[in-house]
């Protein structure tokens, strides 16, 4: 058997240097700077921001004191009638708390709080109540969209996380993926579906649903590039808690009076 | 804060999306996984052991495989968008990786398992007529002659092939741990270990499946079981299920000992809502009793009949089947029975007769092992052997 050509120092230390430099160019490549974006070239020419709800700056952001929430659940009601949302799911529910001084719990939210809230009997005596109205958080680091294998699951420059319809196929990723549960595998689509801070209303000046149905003013949506906003106003004073907040989702809805047994 | 009297479970989480479906396609890419990895012992790393077995693992690795994407799109909601995730993928998303990798590790096992049978499709492309000649040509690549210089060079593009195919094939079952790792919404899931013990549990049923079909392959041709085949099937088999289960055990003890929130509702899932596929079917009846099965087998082998040997691997090998089979109903339904509220769960009872059930599930099972047959009437993975004087077909 003949023995194999010796490669010597000059051919070697060539090899080496044309190795390196092709394994640097493809590994380098997904760190190019990225291609102008269309929104860039719309914002410099002043014709208001490519994929904004209304072609204006928004940065939406969503209030909810739950001091105030009496726990109707109309605000549940107006949002299935609004987004046709099918029985059994929700895109927005209200949640009921009651503890006594020893530390006894009770959480329920009898069909989403769609019908209020029914008496209960705890079997102990309530000295703290409260309810907790919950949505689709519409976090800013959203586990929910990292995961859709398809991109049908996306955020707009405004911080409302949407879904594609027509993208999506269904494999309900997105609905393991959001720690908060306000995903849901709508039936008669067979999509992924959620709340959408309605969006469509969002399109004509329109708050959402839910915050025009609250009689309370517990739920508030507003805009935190407005520098007159009183969600701004009030976040800028109040303490504000998230839901959590460990997960470092980053939501943009923010709450006023939680309790540590809120998750 | 109690468990027990309260049952809350977030109003969205009454319902369970991943179903048997999500159970049963970890479980068939793992055999594809497992079988690849023992005939690349042979193709790669040379050892004669594995020799007998080497072209009835290629077979089995693609029965499973061309079996894998049914379960995926029968749970779809819309299978027909399904290649969006090669045209549109999100390359953030674990499950997008799923149209190339299967694409690529398909194509590497056909072109490998095309090049390791080539002298013998040549052979049989000369030995028929007709149709079947036809089909042998084509399986040939239209060429069918043959010089041992080619042979040569066919010999080290199947080592390459194969060498290729230990990474491909550990990605292709390694992606799916890291889908269920990185969701940091679920506890049960969220751990780096994931990747890794889905891997090392799919060579675990890859290896167990090989042993069954090898002994009834042998048993049905009434042929000698090659001893030194199953032993080191054996070996690597008990060696794989230790790091497996020390790696799930790991994972609950330290879960166990930190003592965090998500503690509370995992030691309620494991005890009572788990009870009897965890601690029953995964660790003792699949964990504990295979364990001791092969740890005698392996540390007696030179003093054991032959006739036992086969035996206690073959029990053995079939408790790890359903170990494994176990393990990723574990992971993906007692992953969604407890609500993300930590503080309910509900229930999952699969159907018998939906698209998802539990018939769907039993032929994806049955399927492959048809198309197993019809592969090995076409690319035989056995040569004439030793005919085995006491087996029940020759007698």
């Amino acid at each position: 058997m003949t023995e194999p050509k010796k490669m010597g120092r000059r051919d070697f230390i060539k090899k080496a240097c044309e190795l390196t430099g092709a394994t640097l160019f493809v590994g380098l490549l997904p760190f190019r700077s990225p291609p102008a974006q269309a929104s860039d070239h719309a914002a410099a020419a002043g014709e208001g921001v490519v994929g904004s709800v209304d072609g204006k700056d928004h940065l939406f952001a969503y209030l909810i004191d739950t001091r105030k929430c009496i726990g109707c659940g109309m605000c549940v009601k107006a949002c299935s009638q609004e987004n046709k949302v099918p029985d059994g799911f929700f895109r927005t529910w209200v949640e009921r708390y009651e503890m006594s001084e020893l530390g006894d719990l009770h959480i329920d939210s009898p069909k989403g709080a769609k019908d209020g809230f029914p008496p209960v009997e705890s079997g102990f005596t309530t000295t703290k109540g409260f309810f907790v109205p919950k949505m689709c958080n519409h976090c800013s680091n959203t586990p929910c969209t990292q995961v859709c294998p398809v991109g049908a699951s996306f955020s707009t420059k405004e911080g409302v996380v949407l879904i594609d319809k027509q993208r999506c196929i269904g494999c309900g990723y997105c609905v393991q993926a959001c720690p908060y549960a306000s995903r849901f595998i709508n039936p008669e689509t067979k999509t992924a579906d959620k709340c959408t801070w309605c969006y469509h209303r969002l399109a004509k000046g329109l708050p959402p649903a839910c915050v025009q149905a609250c009689p309370t003013e517990a739920r508030m949506f507003g805009d935190l590039k407005d520098k007159d906003d009183p969600v701004r106003k009030i976040l800028g004073k109040e303490r504000v808690g998230v839901l959590q907040q460990e997960k470092l989702t980053k939501p943009s809805c923010f709450y006023l009076g939680l309790d540590k047994e809120v998750r | 804060m109690m468990l027990e009297p309260l049952n809350y479970l977030f109003p969205n989480d009454l319902h369970i999306h991943w179903s048997l479906m999500i159970v049963m396609y970890p479980y068939i890419t793992g055999l594809v996984a497992g079988a690849f990895i023992v005939s690349s012992l042979y193709h790669v790393f040379g050892n004669e052991d594995f020799h007998p077995i080497s072209r009835l693992a290629l077979l089995t690795s693609l029965a499973f495989l061309l079996v894998a994407t049914a379960p995926l799109l029968l749970h779809l909601g819309h299978p027909e968008r399904a290649l969006n995730i090669m045209i549109s993928p999100n390359t953030s998303s674990a499950m997008a990786g799923f149209g190339f990798i299967y694409s690529f590790y398909l194509t590497l096992l056909v072109v490998e398992i095309l090049l390791v049978y080539r002298t013998d499709i040549i052979a049989m492309f000369h030995a028929t007529t007709g149709l079947r000649r036809e089909v042998y040509r084509l399986l040939a690549f239209g060429v069918v002659e043959e010089d041992d210089k080619v042979r040569a060079l066919n010999g080290k593009v199947v080592k390459i092939l194969a060498a290729i195919g230990i990474p491909a094939a550990c990605i292709l079952h390694g992606y799916v741990g890291f889908l269920f790792g990185g969701v940091k919404a679920n506890p049960w899931w969220s751990t780096p270990l994931m990747p890794v013990i889905f891997l090392f549990s799919a060579v675990v049923s890859g290896i167990a499946a090989l042993v069954i079909f090898y002994q009834m392959a042998m048993r049905f041709r009434g042929e000698r079981i090659d001893q030194k085949c199953i032993s080191a099937l054996v070996r690597w088999l008990w060696l794989f299920l230790i790091v497996t289960v020390s790696l799930e055990l790991l994972e609950v003890v330290s879960l166990a000992y930190e003592r965090a929130e998500e503690w509370e509702v995992i030691s309620h899932l494991l005890t009572h809502q788990l009870s009897f596929s965890y601690i029953s079917l995964q660790m003792i009846i699949g964990g504990m009793i295979p364990f001791i099965l092969l740890m005698v087998t392996v540390l007696m082998d030179r003093y054991l009949d032959r006739h036992v040997r086969n035996t206690l691997s073959f029990v053995a090998a079939s408790l790890l089947l359903i170990q494994v089979l176990a393990m990723r109903w574990n992971i993906v339904i007692g992953g969604q029975i407890f609500s993300k509220s930590f503080r309910g769960f509900r229930e999952f009872h699969p159907h018998f007769l939906e698209k998802e059930g539990v018939l769907t599930a039993i032929v994806l099972v049955i399927l492959p092992c048809v198309i197993l047959i019809v592969l090995n009437k076409w690319l035989p993975a056995f040569k004439k052997g030793t005919p085995d004087l006491d087996s029940p077909v020759t007698r």
